[in-house]
């Protein structure tokens, strides 16, 4: 018998015993000049100009708008996780555009949006997901998702920015 | 067949006219190949050409050989090709694979040993997919810098099946190892998000993106060294599997086997050995972004953050054909060909706008036209490019200068731009590998 862990799949990446609406993606911010970073650099700003070595945690606007959108038909080869047992189901892989940090962050829908629900330039927000369970182990491996905040009609596409 | 399909790059941008300097060296009444160091100033182009002595390349394919054997095969041949005797060349540049074992058995001594141990300098490098250009940038270097006369440079693969995969292992501090294990994205989904975006904001169709893969089968169809020799209709891709919506199987590259050898030298010794008018290699480019990287690339899972710092007016991969027309003192205008790194058929349209061969978002407009086939103004990957040969990754910057060598020397027979005399390379290697060559004749 095993006890069911939550872990996040990378660590400091994403808030951790929120709720839904307080779900965050997490980056770093430089003290000296402001640039954020996502994936968090924690020891030296990537602004040629700045140099800063003192960076902060700062959680990420929570919704924004897609940039691209596509799916995965064939099963990724591993790190990714999945059981070659069964039949293999398409994920949705979208890219958001963050306006108040002028940045594109992808990230997996979440779980039964296909490429169909989605249009360059609509909103979406980030949840917080499960990317696969270890059994033996009773890790469930924690992400994040993108989730549309409004439903788009098909064939109403984008207003692309 | 399914899966069997390749590794890659991107980002996006406008570039066409603002001025460089383009023809005014190159163009009027002198052409390219008149121009000699002797007439010219330290700096002015051309007076830092090196000039192509050979050219050869392992066929394309999946033979199920060692790397070693490709290499070899196109080493001889580009020395054959050369008039060079291998105990003549001072240096050898292996561009490495990372495959067989330690990586690609560091691929420049691999080479010398199985040509021959005879003493030269050696290099080994290693840039993904522009791993082949920066083994010409180091044979171009040491020969500028009067360290050798005559360089080797070789890259060859053999490639695994199936999607590229990062290497083993339990590795979080890896970008590469992380897209894969927390999105599971593999490189044909970056090239889905380009394609999907390119139909959102210029209106492209995936008819549009098929008619790449149909420009390119056709003149893959006249190269012996590529692998795929078929003409490829439009239906024949729209009724191929979906791979990464909206792309399909036969708009994203296989990954193949091949090596591609160039024998490199000063002009002065390619003087002294009777080549009075060979190709010369008059730029290369090996730029890396600038921050912010504001286009998502793989194998990043952000950009860089555009809110503090604004993003350079042009994009990395406009960068890199730009540090190639600056160096060699031409523009977009003065090309008779391009070879671009056609990982998808979307993604050479992209290369369009970024060579500056049309304005952003004007891409898909030249092929429909047939500007970009072979018998239009501006022909692009007349080698048949990634849609025919598949990515060998060391060899395939390397191949593509092969391409432009025949080209400008007149003997691509089927394929052949008439007058060729300025082409153009580009391709960029994973983590901001930038890579472009320009050749003259």
């Amino acid at each position: 018998m095993t006890v069911t862990r939550h872990t996040p799949v990378v660590a400091g990446w994403f808030t951790q015993g929120v709720d839904e609406e307080d779900f965050r993606l997490l980056g770093t911010r430089c003290a000296a000049c402001a640039s954020v970073f996502f994936p968090r650099e924690d020891s030296f700003c990537r602004n040629p100009a700045c140099g800063g070595e003192e960076l902060t945690e700062v959680p990420l606007s929570k919704r924004g708008r897609v940039w691209s959108y596509t799916d995965g038909r064939y099963r990724p080869p591993a790190p990714y996780v999945s059981d070659p047992d069964t039949a293999w189901e398409p994920y949705t892989l979208v890219a958001v555009e963050l306006a108040a940090e002028a940045m594109v962050v992808l990230g997996q829908a979440v779980p039964g949006v296909g490429v169909a629900g989605l249009a360059v330039g609509a909103e979406v927000e980030v949840v917080p997901g499960v990317l696969d369970e270890d059994p033996e182990t009773g890790t469930v491996w924690t992400t994040w998702h993108w989730r549309p905040v409004l439903s788009v009609r098909p064939g109403e596409g984008g207003e692309a920015r | 067949m399914t899966g069997d399909m390749a590794a890659g790059h991107m980002a996006r941008n406008d570039m066409a006219a603002d001025g460089m300097a383009a023809g005014d060296m190159v163009a009027g009444d002198m052409a390219v190949g008149e121009m000699t160091e002797g007439h010219m100033a330290p700096g002015e182009p051309g007076a830092r050409d090196i000039a192509v002595l050979g050219a050869g390349m392992h066929p394309w394919g999946k033979w199920g050989r060692g790397f070693v054997e490709y290499g070899t095969v196109a080493a001889r041949e580009a020395l054959a090709d050369a008039g060079v005797e291998w105990r003549d060349v001072q240096s050898v540049v292996g561009a490495d694979t990372v495959r067989g074992g330690y990586p690609g058995y560091v691929a420049g001594a691999t080479f010398a040993q199985a040509l021959g141990w005879q003493g030269a300098r050696v290099t080994s490098v290693y840039a993904a997919c522009a791993s082949g250009a920066q083994a010409i940038a180091t044979a171009r270097a040491q020969i500028l810098a009067g360290l050798a006369d005559v360089v080797l440079v070789v890259g060859a693969d053999a490639a695994p099946k199936g999607f590229f995969a990062p290497a083993g292992g339990d590795r979080p501090d890896d970008p590469d190892w992380l897209r894969f294990r927390v999105l599971g994205a593999t490189n044909p989904t970056y090239f889905a998000l380009y394609a999907r975006r390119r139909m959102a904001l210029h209106g492209d169709t995936p008819h549009d993106f098929a008619l790449v893969k149909v420009k390119n089968a056709a003149a893959g169809a006249l190269n012996p060294r590529a692998r795929y020799r078929k003409a490829v209709t439009a239906e024949e891709v729209a009724g191929s599997a979906v791979v990464a919506d909206p792309l399909r199987l036969l708009d994203i590259c296989a990954t193949s086997d091949g090596g591609a050898a160039l024998v490199l030298s000063s002009m002065e010794f390619a003087r002294r050995h009777g080549a009075t008018d060979p190709v010369r290699i008059r730029a290369v480019s090996t730029v890396t972004p600038t921050y912010p990287k504001a286009v998502l690339d793989l194998p990043d899972i952000a950009t860089d953050s555009a809110a503090v710092v604004a993003p350079a007016p042009h994009t990395f991969r406009a960068s890199i054909a730009r540090a190639a027309y600056e160096e060699a003192g031409i523009g977009p205008e003065d090309l008779s060909l391009a070879e671009v790194y056609d990982l998808s058929t979307a993604l050479e349209l992209e290369w369009y706008e970024d060579l500056g061969l049309c304005g952003a978002g004007e891409g898909a407009k030249l092929v429909r036209e047939g500007i970009t086939a072979l018998g239009g103004r501006i022909p692009v990957n007349t080698s048949g490019g990634l849609a025919s040969f598949g990515e060998a990754v060391p060899a395939q910057a390397i191949a593509q200068v092969c391409e432009l060598t025949w080209q400008l020397r007149g003997t691509a027979g089927g394929r052949q731009v008439p007058g060729a005399r300025v082409g153009i390379t580009a391709n960029q290697g994973l983590f901001g590998h930038g890579s472009a060559v320009v050749a003259v004749r």
